[in-house]
């Protein structure tokens, strides 16, 4: 049903899904310097996409859709019915991967159609794509239910999500290369779980070479993975103590 | 068999006693109504009966359950009631008759989904997507999802506010056709008409208490209030309250000699009572 609804709303579709294209599109075409050898800035800039796109999907669309839901007082009503809590989570988050998974889909086509992405061609990096997909989006998603009570009403979350996100990839070495921002600002970003997304998903795409241009020498795949998966119990647990059923 | 037994609930928010100690019982079978004005308390009791606002102090059982309790005894409970909300909004993008499918699937007895449809109204709108409906018909969908569960009791919180008279007559006979199935109905509203028209019983609320339960018939001794007869007089309009207007009217005939001009002779309204009693508990 959350796909259906999803769906219907045809400028979310458009936002969600094409943004992520249009950035790429925009920004690969921009910027075609070569970053170490054999690889393009697109190629990094995909890769950056791709976790965006996770965030995008997981993040910022269910933390403004929930406030809007419950100004709308379709939560409200919801818990007036024998539905346990979890289904609503449940399908929320089915609807979180559907919309990911098109995106993804559609970067992947795009990018090693147009930038020059590669494909991976060992089994153990499309693991590791799995991996990472599967953990940060659904470490993406408890965040955003977390985030979600913050907003008071669904008006105003659009203008506090997004700015978040916005200023998140900025960081994160999305749009620029990780290593060539300021030493303070790799240092927060670390903190947060898109940096380190984005640098998964680099591991993914870009030949290993390149992992010694990263900031630990190193692809990190371990660190990686626990971080991403400490947000995603942090954001369980916010999410569980703070969400909110109506607007008080 | 009482379907609802409220004792000395009360609930503050901060220093503003939404609800100060209301004593309940709804019988079953029967239509409800809690009449009063804005802010008096209804919504808040009506939200703390059905289970979405926790209370302060008294008991509260409803269909032999605690609405207060956690966690998933409260299911097989929901199972069981209806909620009409206040101004719902949502799910804008779907069909009519794709929400309330969805809805039935909650329920462990749903009612047909069409059958249900068709009986608030709604039969044309089926393949409407919902936010095509008018302001009534979009209420029509709110009974449509309280009523899909086949519930014992439905809560209906201020359900026709912003109708036009014609559309309240239609949701009224909905309401009537609710009852002769054997729902037990709790409704909230500031209409006297349509308390008056719908209730077996009413409690007027103020300020968060209970200023009186009764029939319509019987409210704020509205049956042995005075009647009051008005005529054309040699001095204009004339009144005269009685107990027994025939009497007067009689007389009136006698002095007359025939029809009596402009005769009219009024009960008290509900209205008239109504204000009477809230008209006390304003501080």
């Amino acid at each position: 049903m959350e796909i259906i609804q999803f769906s219907r709303q045809k400028e979310a579709v458009v936002f969600t899904i094409f943004f992520p294209v249009i950035l790429l599109a925009i920004f690969g075409s921009v910027f075609k310097d070569t970053i170490a050898p054999g690889v393009t800035f697109s190629q990094y800039f995909v890769a950056g996409m791709i976790a965006s796109g996770l965030v995008n999907s997981g993040f910022q669309n269910i933390a403004i859709n929930i406030p809007l839901e419950r100004d709308m007082g379709a939560i409200k009503r919801l818990r007036g019915t024998p539905l346990p809590i979890t289904s609503y989570f449940i399908g929320k988050a089915i609807s979180v991967f559907a919309s990911m998974a098109v995106q993804v889909i559609i970067l992947l086509i795009i990018g090693t159609a147009f930038f020059g992405l590669n494909l991976p061609t060992e089994p153990s990096k499309w693991l590791t794509f799995t991996w990472i997909l599967i953990l940060g989006t659904a470490c993406a998603t408890a965040l955003g239910v977390a985030f979600s009570a913050v907003p008071k009403n669904g008006r105003g979350a659009s203008a506090i999500v997004s700015p978040v996100v916005i200023v998140l990839q900025f960081f994160s070495g999305v749009f620029f290369v990780f290593t060539q921002l300021p030493g303070w600002m790799q240092q927060v970003a670390a903190i947060f779980p898109l940096k380190w997304l984005t640098q998964g998903m680099r591991s993914v795409f870009l030949p290993d070479t390149f992992a010694a241009q990263e900031v630990a020498q190193s692809w990190e795949s371990g660190r990686t993975a626990l971080i991403l998966f400490a947000w995603l119990i942090a954001g369980l647990f916010l999410a569980v103590k703070t969400f909110r059923w109506e607007n008080k | 068999m009482k379907v609802i037994e409220v004792k000395g609930l009360t609930k503050s928010y901060g220093d503003f006693k939404a609800v100060a100690g209301i004593d309940l019982t709804i019988e079953a079978g029967e239509i409800f109504a809690l009449l009063g004005p804005n802010g008096a308390g209804k919504t808040t009791t009506v939200e703390i009966l059905a289970g979405f606002r926790d209370r302060e102090a008294g008991s509260v059982s409803v269909l032999g359950f605690d609405p207060a309790t956690k966690g998933d005894a409260g299911r097989a409970w929901r199972n069981r009631i209806g909620i009409v909300l206040q101004t719902a909004s949502d799910a804008g993008s779907f069909k009519v008759r794709e929400i309330v499918k969805h809805f039935s699937a909650f329920y462990a007895n749903p009612r047909d989904v069409d059958q249900v449809i068709e009986a608030v109204g709604l039969s044309e709108k089926r393949d409407s997507l919902v936010l095509e409906l008018s302001g009534g018909q979009r209420r029509r969908l709110d009974v449509a999802l309280g009523i899909i569960g086949s519930p014992e009791l439905l809560f209906l919180d201020e359900p026709t506010t912003g109708f036009d008279p014609e559309a309240r007559r239609a949701f009224w006979s909905l309401i009537r056709d609710l009852k002769a199935g054997g729902t037990t109905i709790l409704l909230t509203t500031h209409y006297l008409d349509e308390a008056e028209e719908l209730a077996d019983r009413v409690a007027v609320i103020a300020a968060g208490k209970i200023i009186e339960v009764s029939t319509p018939a019987l409210l704020g001794g509205r049956s042995t209030a005075k009647a009051t007869v008005s005529w054309l007089g040699s001095n204009g309009i004339q009144t005269e309250e009685s107990d027994n207007p025939t009497a007067v009217v009689s007389k009136l005939a006698a002095q007359f000699g025939g029809d009596i001009p402009e005769l009219v002779i009024t009960r008290p309204s509900l209205e008239d009572i109504y204000l009477k009693m809230i008209g006390g508990q304003h501080e």
